[in-house]
Formats: C-alpha cells, sequence, structure tokens
C-alpha cells in the first residue's frame, strides 16, 4: 500500500463535500455530475444555465491544480476501443441508474438515500469485479 | 446570475478536490478497485471527507426553508423503491468503470491535461446519454 495517500484524498474529499454543500444552501441542488451533464443539454429546463457554471469552473479549476501540482500522470494504458466502450456504458448506465459516484456515492449517501446504498454497493462491486477480471483473468496491464 | 456565480465557485472547490485527491488519474481509481492487487485505498478517505463535510453542512442547511438562490430544495425522492432500472444502471456504470477508472467527474477533472483519452472517453460519455434518450424518449 506504498501508493495510498491518505492526507490529500480525505482534504480532496472534504472540497468535494464543501462543494456539495454549497451547492445545496445556494442553489438547492444536488452535485451530481452526471445528472448534471444531461441537465446542461436538457431541452426542457430553463434553468440549466448554471449547469455550465458548474462544469466549467470544474474543468478549469482541475486543469490548473493538476497543471502546476499534478503528483503523478495518467498512464493510460487502454486502447481506444475500450475507452470508447466504457464511456458509452458510464453515460449510459448513470442516465439509467439516476447518477454515479458523485451523486449517489457522495451526495446519496450523505442523505441516507436507500436507493443510493443499493446503487453504491452495487456499483463498486461489479467495478471491483471488472478489474479482477481484467487485471487477474485477463491479465492486462494496470 | 447569482445561481451561475454560486455554481462557479462550487464547480471550481469540485475540480481542485478531484484533482487534490487525485481521483482525476484513473490509475489512482483502478489501483483502489483493484482489491486483490496492490490495494491503494485512497479513495475510501476521498468519500469519507466528502460525506463528514456534507453531512455535517446538511444539517444545518436542511433546517432553511429553502435554497439562498431558489424557492426550494430539489431532492430526489430517499424514499422510492430500489427497482431494476437502478440496480441494472448500477452495474452498467460499474462495468464501465471498472473498464478504465473514469467517472463522469473525473474525466472532465482529466480533460485539461490535453491528452487525447480524456476526450474520447467524455465523447463516448456523451454518446452513451445521448442513446438513453433516444431509446427513453421514443418508448
Amino acid at each position: 500500500m506504498e501508493n495510498f495517500t491518505p492526507y490529500s484524498a480525505f482534504f480532496g474529499g472534504g472540497l468535494i463535500g464543501l462543494s456539495a454543500a454549497l451547492l445545496m444552501f445556494f442553489n438547492g441542488r444536488i452535485a451530481g455530475i452526471s445528472g448534471m451533464i444531461a441537465g446542461a443539454f436538457s431541452s426542457t429546463d430553463n434553468d440549466r444555465h448554471w449547469r455550465w457554471y458548474f462544469l466549467g469552473g470544474l474543468i478549469v479549476a482541475a486543469a490548473l491544480f493538476n497543471h502546476f501540482f499534478q503528483a503523478a500522470p495518467a498512464t493510460y494504458s487502454r486502447g481506444t476501443l475500450v475507452l470508447v466502450v466504457s464511456g458509452i456504458l458510464v453515460g449510459y448506465g448513470t442516465r439509467l441508474g439516476n447518477g454515479c459516484t458523485s451523486g449517489h456515492a457522495v451526495c446519496g449517501l450523505a442523505r441516507l438515500s436507500w436507493r443510493s446504498a443499493a446503487a453504491t454497493v452495487t456499483f463498486m462491486s461489479v467495478a471491483i469485479l471488472t478489474v479482477y477480471v481484467m487485471r487477474h483473468l485477463l491479465g492486462m496491464s494496470s | 446570475m447569482k445561481k451561475s456565480l454560486a455554481a462557479l465557485l462550487c464547480g471550481i472547490l469540485f475540480g481542485v478536490g478531484l484533482s487534490l485527491s487525485q481521483m482525476s488519474n484513473p490509475d489512482k481509481v483502478l489501483a483502489f478497485l483493484d482489491v486483490t492487487g496492490n490495494w491503494d485505498p485512497s479513495l475510501i478517505l476521498v468519500m469519507a471527507g466528502a460525506l463528514i463535510t456534507l453531512a455535517t453542512a446538511q444539517h444545518f442547511i436542511f433546517k432553511r426553508t429553502q435554497p439562498i438562490c431558489d424557492t426550494q430544495f430539489h431532492l430526489p425522492k430517499t424514499n422510492a423503491p430500489i427497482d431494476h432500472r437502478l440496480i441494472l444502471g448500477a452495474v452498467i456504470f460499474g462495468i464501465g468503470w471498472g473498464l478504465v477508472g473514469f467517472c463522469p467527474g473525473a474525466v472532465l477533472a482529466a480533460l485539461g491535461d490535453g491528452k487525447f483519452e480524456p476526450f474520447l472517453f467524455t465523447a463516448a460519455l456523451g454518446a452513451g446519454m445521448m442513446l438513453f434518450s433516444w431509446f427513453h424518449d421514443t418508448k
């Protein structure tokens, strides 16, 4: 476990929690990223523009932070086909299941939602199983 | 306008949180999911930090009758049933997440690295979402 980074993980998580708290305090909205992406493109929701500001702020702030302080760059060992299939599954699955890591595993759990707890246990278990199959059964590197 | 500025501030905090915790790096996420390998429990502490902060803050926020810039809190019902759709969606998301290590927030936080992979993944993510609305709007 020499790659364990408890302090940056905990404080980074704290900032994510603070962001979600302030979004609820000011706008009364859940900080679920998959729902926010879909909602930003919604043609029926006239109150959608705040989502563009959130997503834009996220992208630019993370880009700047990574540019100056990134601990380790990603290696990206997956090929094009796996990336495309994975992206489609994540996009489709988060819409069907009404949320992703931020919406269910952070915002939902903080509100003690049983639906979010069920979703979180499910996608974590399936993801762990997927990594096990990829790395240890199929022997794909990283 | 106030709503947009508040959202911008929150987005900035969220992006810095993802980067500081290295959740924008799929290697870090895959190392968490690889419980039988060289396991990295960092993601648990990201969740712990977020949950402690958010749950504590919400305890006070929900004493208000409405948020600052809106007339109501927009909350999904917590008592809605756990149905097949929710679980199937989580299974599909779980497979996709395990394949690469990107969730929707993480990939957006990685876009600024300027690499090809996050852009390709984001495009596929959008395609998956469009596929969903296409199936579900025509039914």
